[in-house]
């Protein structure tokens, strides 16, 4: 057996059971936590596909916004673990068991119809991949799709602003508010 | 690959766990040494020949010591949190060149565990785990202290990752590999200052790279947790932080995680900005020897910066370490690598005279009008004074 499929098959046992565990798991940080484990194996599985820079990013970007995530399960949720996921949206269960459901029977009759599995490895893919994977990706990101790239990066960034000008204006009210009742005698 | 590679490759992976182990060993004591210098002590002088064993013989108190776990700690998480703070620092090591190669059965054996083609990545992917490191502990250990300390501190960390990134983006535009070997080899040769022929340095990444690196140095100083940014552990603030309640071989492997840390930061350091384990190899009987030699005299000496950094700056206040990083790093880290494109790409597309030419028409007019109003000003002022 090759060396790539004894770390597949030593991966994707571990990748399957984290993803259902972190579906059972009651508590958010141990759920955050084995959702990072099946990232980190899917990040390995990214490798073995001969993509070294996917992985990098897979494991900087996903474990990084995992990390986010994780301060604010901390900080909303407070130091005392316990039972804090209630269900709060009316009619959430059926409806999610319902999508499953269809998802389910999608995935079914996708594999049963033959999609998603390719026979043979890509077409010239060691000839698209010869001077890195990362120098490749890279042409093809800033010389034939520039300007979306550039689009979308103009998109997060005002995104981002944004939620942050919103934010702050929230932030100012409630000061505000706060110091005109200061000012008037309301609050000791 | 046959049973021989694979037995030079087990051994490689050995050797270099060992050598950082007793790199870390010497690190220590090398640190308590100088900051007692600084504070005209004498430092650790018992344990071995002028104290050098004093870390050796700490390693083996936590080791006996009680591992205590808190009642109120989340088990599972409390017993991961120290093995994940501090194997991403080994892991990260893995691609760091220090030497050429060595000749041995017949094989060359690279100084280098191993050479991928993503280097720079796979340093910033592994600096991400070793934050869940620090954050675990301190939310596992069920306490407000390590709480506040771990949150401080992923805060810190997640910020100057940015700044950090930034200014390996810089090194990686000006030199066009990723790999740390052909970054290595990009450094190669000299420079000829001034254009003379005389008065030759080393293409070293510092100097053309200057801001970068200094960019690259205090947010070494802070995603490591060193003193001025040890925010995450103030004891005047928050007890020890983080590992507050960890105990005996777990707060060890935290200690040893905060130092193999800090040496593969310096290597980087080393590989990235100065030349790696390139130097002035003079004529020697064994030539893997020099390069080694080089690699091991540039780290001490980053080393020595960090400590001295250490021993003089006092810690920094926490909101000002954030808007430090934010507003005063990551702005300049942007402008940096902006101009490091605009130097690699220009010439290239215009030829090196137009461009030289360009930027000092440029400069020269926003010199002029950013001192325009200054000098009415001082004009001004010396009416109102007369």
């Amino acid at each position: 057996m090759p060396l790539d499929n004894v770390v597949f098959w030593v991966f994707a046992p571990i990748a399957v059971a984290s993803a259902i565990a972190m579906l059972v798991q009651r508590n958010a940080v141990h759920a955050a936590l084995l959702l990072i484990v099946n990232f980190f194996c899917i990040a390995v599985f990214y490798l073995l596909l001969g993509a070294p820079f996917l992985f990098a990013v897979q494991v900087i970007v996903y474990a990084g916004a995992i990390m986010v995530l994780f301060l604010f399960v901390i900080m909303l949720l407070g130091v005392d673990r316990g039972d804090t996921l209630r269900e709060r949206l009316v009619g959430q269960r059926p409806a999610a068991i319902g999508l499953g459901l269809a998802l389910a029977l999608e995935v079914f009759f996708a594999v049963r119809a033959g999609v998603g599995f390719a026979a043979k490895a890509p077409v010239g893919f060691e000839k698209v991949n010869a001077g890195g994977n990362a120098q490749a990706l890279a042409r093809v990101l800033f010389r034939d799709y520039f300007f979306p790239f550039e689009a979308t990066s103009v998109l997060l960034i005002v995104a981002a602003i944004a939620a942050m000008v919103l934010a702050q204006r929230k932030a100012r009210a409630i000061t505000q508010a706060g110091a005109e009742a200061a000012g008037r005698g309301e609050v000791a | 690959m046959d049973l021989l590679d694979w037995v030079l490759l087990v051994a490689r992976v050995v050797i270099v766990f060992f050598a950082l182990l007793i790199v870390v060993m010497v690190l220590i004591w090398f640190e308590r040494k100088v900051v007692a210098d600084m504070q005209t002590r004498v430092g650790p002088m018992r344990a071995g020949p002028r104290g050098v064993l004093i870390t050796l013989a700490d390693g083996v108190k936590l080791f006996f010591k009680e591992g205590i776990t808190p009642t109120n700690a989340d088990r599972p998480v409390y017993a991961i949190a120290p093995i994940l703070a501090m194997f991403p620092a080994f892991l990260a090591f893995a691609v760091i060149p220090f030497g050429t190669h060595v000749h041995v059965f017949g094989r060359d054996v690279p100084f280098q565990l191993a050479d991928i083609n993503i280097g720079i990545l796979w340093v910033l992917a592994m600096a991400s785990p070793n934050v869940y490191g620090i954050v675990l502990a301190g939310w596992s250990s069920g306490s407000n202290y390590p709480l506040l300390g771990s949150v401080r501190s992923s805060a810190q960390m997640i910020s100057y990752e940015v700044g950090m990134g930034l200014s390996l983006v810089a090194v990686l535009m000006y030199s066009g590999h990723l790999s740390m070997t052909a970054i290595v080899d990009q450094q190669a040769g000299v420079f000829h200052l001034l254009g003379l022929g005389w008065l030759p340095f080393p293409r070293w990444n510092f100097v053309p790279q200057f801001p970068a690196f200094v960019v690259y140095l205090i947010c070494s100083l802070a995603e490591t947790n060193r003193p001025p940014f040890d925010l995450a552990e103030a004891e005047t603030e928050l007890v020890a932080g983080f590992h507050t309640e960890y105990s005996g071989i777990k707060f060890a492997m935290f200690y040893l995680g905060e130092y193999v840390n800090t040496v593969t930061v310096a290597a980087i350091a080393v590989t990235l900005f100065l030349g790696g384990w390139r130097g002035p190899a003079y004529p020697a009987v064994i030539h893997w020897f020099w390069p080694l030699l080089w690699f091991l005299l540039k780290l001490v000496l980053v080393m020595y910066v960090y400590v001295l950094i250490r021993a003089t700056l006092p810690r920094m206040r926490y909101d000002r370490l954030m808007s430090f990083g934010w507003k005063v790093l990551i702005p300049f880290g942007l402008v940096w690598v902006l101009a490091t494109g605009a130097v690699v790409v220009l010439p290239e597309v215009y030829g090196r005279r137009a461009v030289l030419v360009g930027a000092a028409a440029i400069l020269g007019t926003v010199l002029l009008v950013s001192s325009l109003p200054a000098l009415f000003t001082a004009g001004k002022k010396e009416q109102v004074r007369s």
